[in-house]
This record gives C-alpha cells, structure tokens and sequence, in this order.
C-alpha cells in the first residue's frame, strides 16, 4: 500500500464541479457537491498554510540583511544572497558536511549489510527462540538510547579511547539495527516460501537463495531501510553530543547547526540560512525516493 | 545411521540459523544486555567515571526519588507530553488523514505539502519554530498581533513552552497521516454505502464505521506515540538551549530545561547527572526508570496488537 497507489483523486471524478462550463443545474445532488468540495478543499488550503508558511518564513528571513532579520517584517527589503554563501564558508560547516555523510552513508551501509541476513533469518527459517528473539529485537527497537548510554560511554571513551571521533556511532551499526530487522522482517514475511523452495530444489545454499533470489525481491524494503537509517543519522543530535562534543572536527551538521545558533545569536538570517541547508538535502532525497519512503511508513508504524 | 544423519542436518541447520543471526546476537550482548546489566549494577554505586565504582546501596535511587531537584519536574514534564502531545498528535493526525481522503483535486500535491514538515531534521525545525515563535519579532506572534490575538512568550514562557513544543509535533504530523489514510482507505466501502442507504448522516458513519474499523490504527499510533513522548530529547533541550541565548545572550550558562524546568524531560536528565555532573551512579537510577516506563508500554503495544509481530508466529 502506497500514496501513489491508492491516490484518490481519479476514484470519483463525478463529483468534481464541471470546471468553466456553464453553472450546474439546480439538481440538489450536484449543489451539495459541490459547497462539499468548496469546504474540503478551503480547509485543506487551510491547513497547507500552517504546514508550508513555517518554511516560507524561514526562507524568507534567511535572505534578509542581518539589520532586518531583528525586526518585525515579514519580505526581505533587499535580497542577501550572499548569506549562504558566508554560511557555506563558515569555518567547520563543510566539515560537517562530509562527517554527517560519514556517518550516514556508511552507517546506512553497515546496517542494511548487518540486518538483511538477520530478517531472512527471523521471517524465513523455523528454529527454537524464534519468537523470543523478535521480542528482544522489539525491545532494542523501543528502548530509549539514553537508558544503555552511560556504560556505552564508558566502554568507547575510557576502553577504546574513541571519544571525540563517530566511530562509536558507526561501528555499532555493523551489528545489526533492530528497527531495520524489523522492518525488513515483516516485508520478506509478504515474499511466498514457494519461491525459497524453488531455488532450494535447484540446490542454491541458503546464501545463494538470499542473494539471488530473496534480495531483488525485497529491494523495496531495503530502499525504505535505507532510507530511514540516513535520514536518523542525518538527524541525529544525543550520539554527536555524546561521543564528538569535545572534537568540533567530529560534529556532524545536526549537532554544529545548533552551535551555530549560539556563535550567531543575533543572526538570525545566517541561523535560517544553515537551517535551510541542513533541512534541503533531506527534502530532495524524499522527492526522488518518495515511493520507498512512504512505503516504509505504512509497513511499520513510526520511527522517531 | 539414519538417526545419525538426521541430528547432522540438524546441527548444520543450526549453524546456519547461528550464522545468519550472528551479527544482531554480537549486537544485542555488547550494545544491549552487557550496557543494560552494567547499569543497573552502576545504579547501586557511587561512580565518577574515573575512580572505580562503590557500591552504596539505595543511595542513588533515594537521592534521586527524594533529593534530587529536577527529577519530579522532569517526570511532570513527560506525563504532560505523554498526555497532551501525545493526543494533540493523534487528533490531529486522524484529522489530516480524514480531509486528505477527502481532497479530489491536486490530492497528490496537499499530501506532499502536509507529509514534508515531518522530513524537517529535528534540531533545525526546533530552531526554525524558535524563531517564528520568538516573542517580540517572531512572524507568528506578528501575525497574531495583526489578527488582534493575544501574543504568548511561547518558548520563554514557563507556561507556553510546552503547547509551542507541540505545535512543532502538530506541524510534524506526516508520519501519523500516512498512517491513517491508509487505514481509512481500507474501511470497506459497501459499509459505508450501506449506512448510506439507511440514512445514516456522516457523523453516524464516521462514529459507527470509521472508527470501529481503525481504533488498531488509533491504538497503535497512541502506544508508539507514548514511547516517542518518553524518549523525547532533541526538540526540548535544543528550544530550552536556543530560547534561553536569545534571551541572555551566548556564552551564558544555560539553565536546564529553559524556562524554569518547563521542558526538561527524563532523557535529558540522564544527560544532565551523568555527562554534567558526573554523578554516573544516579544517571543510572534515571536511565532505568526511563527503561521501565518504556518497556511497560512496548508490552502493553504487543499485548493489544499481536500485528506488531505479524504472520507467521
């Protein structure tokens, strides 16, 4: 079940007013569609405002001159350009940049690795602790990062040393990440075991059958793994402060933007601007991978 | 021979499960069960992180039960989130998915503009909404003053952080759209027509069909609702953290849980002891409290939703 498949605009054309042709007739039906839609779609044009202006507002100061940006107006006096520029070459933004893609792009790369074979394993083979073992996945899945942080902070800063780095970020995910096994269990769960048999009756090993049979099939799911896991290391603020706030070398842009606050306090054109910055990869990832994303969504529930 | 040949295609089945689970089973000893048994034993002593832990007894969870200053505001503090915001979120959300089912025309786009806030990373949508809600020049209060409203102190203001920390949830609310307008589309169609033709007015419909049909979908997204309210981190510190410079200035020592406590929460506490304060042992007593509230409502989600695990089991 996707937005895109269940799209309900081509369901009922029928009650669309007829657009520029001549008024409807007095037929009450057609009357009450019509105020029906008027109603629908104002309190739908309604609510786009209070999701939309937020941004428009923001992007509207982040092209203000710093002198405008104290005051009470609304529409840029001059248009600043510039600012993205000056925010682009603040000192430690483009190093940021790259941790934070560090950091998401391998640790996206390490989980999808680390789970896809613990999901087969849990959707597909029988053994004994099977149950037990998706609940412990589910509790790892709910448990909140602050209950385990103090012990895990002791063993990467005072054991390993690692502290100031985002290793202690990246590293772990090599190990699984409940919330992927999960996901990903419950979409090779919809994939048909007779298509498991047929590539065991052909001898393919369970790995083979994984590779070359069960992966492209489940590419949907791994996209909408995928994707989850960047965008939570995209947005990850607890792990940066944990592991890299002593290091600015090591902070990632969810971490730095909020600094960046503090070292600009009366700019908030520059603040908005990095606030753009960090927020506008994120949206034009969702928009070329809208499908998987929702997908996702709808599979699963909610990851915060 | 055959009983022989038998256990050896058993034990080869269970090195295969073994070796196909390895990774989580690595994963689960060394970043779950050895930190959560570690914390609970650090709970019972007096820990600094540099001299070696002491065991102390109940000192810890005495100190933070009836000593500790932030420990019941911050608990006050995620009740209130775990109650209002939590069902702020859900009304909301039903009700975006309600109108977005409804919308014939550019359905396609308002879905888009509706779902995008909840892509906003958190630390720059909670600075986004600290400065559309920044009281003297924030665009909301000067729209709210240009309509003749009264203008709140929103994230300065004791009394106001927390509804402006859950209009930046409200605007957040995608997630819980999807959700919902998914299971709204499921609700067979012949029921509704059939109530249709029994003269049953929408409110009837949506009270004796709509809502019958989703309250899993209701109850699914209040529990995972709940256990997000309790792990509620970034937004909080980052508005108090933000709101508080605005206020003073930077470099000014930040207060925890700017405006007066008013959006502390148990996670940050966890932080505060620990990392602030170095005081490991009583962080300890605060990440298992945490630990219980959250593993109490994961086992009330699994009981009302055996979904949650699904086919197979």
């Amino acid at each position: 079940m996707t937005l895109t498949d269940t799209n309900p605009t081509d369901e009922r054309p029928r009650t669309r007013p007829p657009a520029g042709g001549p008024a409807p007739a007095a037929r009450p039906r057609t009357r009450k569609a019509v105020l029906h839609w008027v109603a629908v779609h104002s309190l739908g044009v309604a609510a786009a405002l209070f999701f939309v202006l937020p941004f428009v507002f923001l992007f509207l100061t982040s092209l203000m001159s710093d002198h405008q940006a104290l005051t009470r107006d609304l529409w840029p006096r001059t248009w600043e350009w510039g600012n993205y520029a000056k925010v682009w070459h603040t000192p430690g933004f483009l190093t940021w940049w790259r941790n934070t893609l560090l950091y998401a792009g391998l640790g996206t790369l390490l989980t999808v690795v680390s789970s896809v074979p613990v999901a087969y394993a849990l959707a597909k083979f029988r053994f004994r602790g099977r149950r037990l073992a998706l609940l412990l996945v589910i509790a790892m899945m709910m448990l909140p990062p602050q209950v385990v942080v103090i012990p895990m902070y002791l063993f990467w800063a005072k054991q390993l040393d690692l502290s100031g780095t985002l290793w202690p970020l990246i590293v772990p995910m090599a190990f699984g990440d409940a919330f992927s096994i999960f996901l990903l269990r419950q979409f090779l769960l919809t994939i048909p075991d007779e298509y498991l048999d047929a590539a065991r009756v052909d001898g393919c090993g369970e790995l083979r059958t994984l590779l070359r049979v069960v992966l492209p099939m489940a590419r949907p799911g791994i996209a909408a793994v995928a994707l989850f896991q960047f965008f939570y290391a995209w947005n990850d603020y607890f792990g940066p402060q944990i592991y890299a706030s002593d290091n600015p070398a090591a902070w990632t842009l969810s971490y730095g933007l909020e600094s960046f606050k503090g070292a600009h306090h009366t700019n908030w054109n520059l603040t908005m601007a990095a606030t753009v910055l960090v927020m506008a990869p994120v949206i034009v990832l969702f928009f070329l991978a809208q499908k998987a994303f929702v997908e996702g969504v709808t599979l699963t529930g909610v990851k915060g | 021979m055959a009983p022989n040949t038998a256990r050896a295609k058993r034990r080869r089945a269970a090195l295969r499960t073994a070796a196909f689970l390895s990774p989580w089973l690595i994963g689960f000893a060394v970043f779950f069960a050895y930190p959560l048994l570690s914390t609970v034993y650090f709970s019972f002593t007096r820990y600094d992180g540099f001299r070696p832990p002491v065991l102390n007894g109940l000192a810890n969870w005495s100190y933070v039960f009836t000593d500790y200053p932030l420990f019941w505001p911050a608990m006050r503090n995620t009740l209130w989130l775990v109650v209002v915001m939590v069902s702020c979120r859900v009304v909301f959300g039903l009700g975006i998915g309600l109108l977005i089912t409804k919308i014939k025309t550019g359905a396609g786009i308002f879905r888009t503009l509706f779902y995008l806030p909840y892509l906003a990373p958190p630390v720059a949508a909670t600075l986004a909404f600290v400065f559309l809600l920044n009281p003297g020049t924030g665009p909301a209060n000067t729209l709210l003053d240009g309509m003749g409203l009264p203008t709140p102190g929103w994230f300065t203001d004791a009394a106001w952080s927390k509804p402006a920390l859950t209009a930046l949830a409200l605007w957040g609310v995608g997630d819980l759209m999807v959700i919902f307008m998914a299971a709204l589309l499921d609700v067979p169609k012949e029921q509704y027509e059939a109530a249709e033709l029994d003269g049953a007015g929408a409110r009837a419909r949506f009270r004796h069909i709509t809502l019958p049909n989703i309250s899993p979908i209701v109850l699914f997204a209040v529990v995972t609702g709940v256990i997000q309210a309790m792990q509620y981190y970034t937004q909080p510190l980052v508005a108090g953290k933000v709101a508080a410079g605005v206020i003073g200035g930077s470099g000014q020592q930040f207060e925890p849980g700017y405006p007066d406590k008013s959006t502390l929460t148990l996670p940050q506490l966890v932080y505060n002891v620990g990392f602030q304060r170095s005081d490991y042992g009583a962080a300890c007593v605060v990440a298992l409290v945490l630990f219980a509230l959250s593993m109490a409502f994961t086992a009330l989600l699994m009981r009302r939703r055996g979904g949650l695990i699904g086919a197979g089991d």
